[in-house]
C-alpha cells in the first residue's frame, strides 16, 4: 500500500491545482485546451504562465526530493511521432484529455467528461495490452 | 494590465506548477508506470494510477462543490465553463484516438509537456508532434469538416 502513497498524493495535488485555477480564475485546467488556445493566440499570456509553471514541474519535484522523476521511455522513436500526431488531433477533436475530462470533467458528472473517459481509457488500454502481447 | 489580470496571470504560474509537481510525485510523468497501468495482461499490472485519477477527482470534487456556491469566481467576472451536454462522433472518436496514441507511448499531454525540461529526445519528438497534431486539427481538420 505504502508504495501508492505519493500516487495518491500526486494526484491530490493536480486536484488543488485545478481547484485553484477554478475558483480563483474560473477556468477548466484542461491540458490540450490551454495549449490548443496558446498556438490560437488566445489569453496567451495567462496560458503561457500556466505551461510555464508547468514545465517547472519536475525541476520543482528535484528540489523536493533531491533527484528528477523517473521516467522511461520504451517505445521507437517512429512509434512515439506516430502516438504524438494521434494524441494532439484526438485531444483536439474530443474537446480534452485526462486532466480536463478526466479530473475536472468526472469532478463535475458531465456526460460528455464521462463519455470520454472512458473512451480513451478504453482505448488506452486495449492499445498498451495488445502492443504488451505483440512484444 | 489591471491588477485582476496580473493576479490571474500569477495563479495561472502557480496552478501550473503545482500541476506539473503532481505529475512528477504522482509518476504519471512516467511512461513506463502509465503503460504499466494501460497494459492489464503483463502479468504485473500496476494499479497506482487509479489513485492518482481517485485523489484528483476527489479533491476537485470539493472545489466543484464550492464553485456551485459562488456567482463568480474570485479573480473573473464570470466562470468559463463548457455547457455542452450532447455526445457527438467528434467526442468519442477524438476520445477513442486519445486513447490509442496514449496506450502506444504513454505519453500524455501535460506529462509530455512537463517532461520538456529533462530534454530526453522522445519528449521532445513527442510534444513536437503533438502540436502538429494539434495545429493540424485546429487549422485544417476542424475547418474542412
Amino acid at each position: 500500500m505504502s508504495a501508492y502513497w505519493p500516487s495518491l498524493f500526486g494526484g491530490m495535488v493536480l486536484g488543488l491545482s485545478a481547484g485553484l485555477l477554478l475558483l480563483l480564475n474560473g477556468r477548466i485546467a484542461g491540458i490540450s485546451g490551454i495549449v490548443g488556445r496558446l498556438l490560437g493566440g488566445h489569453q496567451a499570456l495567462v496560458n503561457g504562465a500556466f505551461v510555464v509553471g508547468l514545465l517547472a514541474g519536475p525541476t520543482l519535484y528535484a528540489a523536493a526530493h533531491g533527484a528528477l522523476p523517473a521516467m522511461t521511455v520504451s517505445a521507437s522513436w517512429p512509434v512515439v511521432i506516430l502516438a504524438g500526431l494521434i494524441v494532439g488531433i484526438g485531444t483536439r477533436m474530443g474537446s480534452g484529455c485526462t486532466s480536463g475530462h478526466g479530473i475536472l470533467g468526472l469532478a463535475r458528472l458531465s456526460k460528455r467528461s464521462i463519455v470520454a473517459t472512458a473512451s480513451f481509457l478504453l482505448a488506452g488500454v486495449a492499445t498498451a495490452t495488445l502492443t504488451g502481447l505483440l512484444s | 494590465m489591471s491588477p485582476l489580470a496580473i493576479a490571474r496571470v500569477t495563479v495561472a504560474l502557480l496552478s501550473g506548477a503545482l500541476f506539473g509537481y503532481g505529475l512528477s510525485l504522482s509518476g504519471m510523468v512516467d511512461p513506463a508506470r502509465v503503460l504499466g497501468f494501460l497494459d492489464i495482461a503483463s502479468g504485473h499490472w500496476d494499479p497506482s494510477l487509479m489513485f492518482v485519477l481517485g485523489g484528483a477527482v476527489c479533491v476537485a470534487f470539493v472545489a466543484v462543490a464550492i464553485q456551485r456556491r459562488l456567482p463568480k469566481p474570485v479573480l473573473d467576472t464570470q466562470f468559463h465553463i463548457p455547457e455542452r451536454t450532447d455526445i457527438d462522433a467528434r467526442l468519442v472518436g477524438g476520445s477513442l484516438l486519445f486513447g490509442i496514441g496514449w496506450g502506444l507511448a504513454g505519453f500524455c499531454p501535460g506529462p509530455a509537456l512537463s517532461a520538456l525540461t529533462t530534454g530526453l529526445t522522445p519528449v521532445l519528438l513527442f510534444v513536437a508532434a503533438m502540436i502538429a497534431g494539434m495545429l493540424l486539427h485546429d487549422r485544417v481538420l476542424a475547418k474542412s469538416s
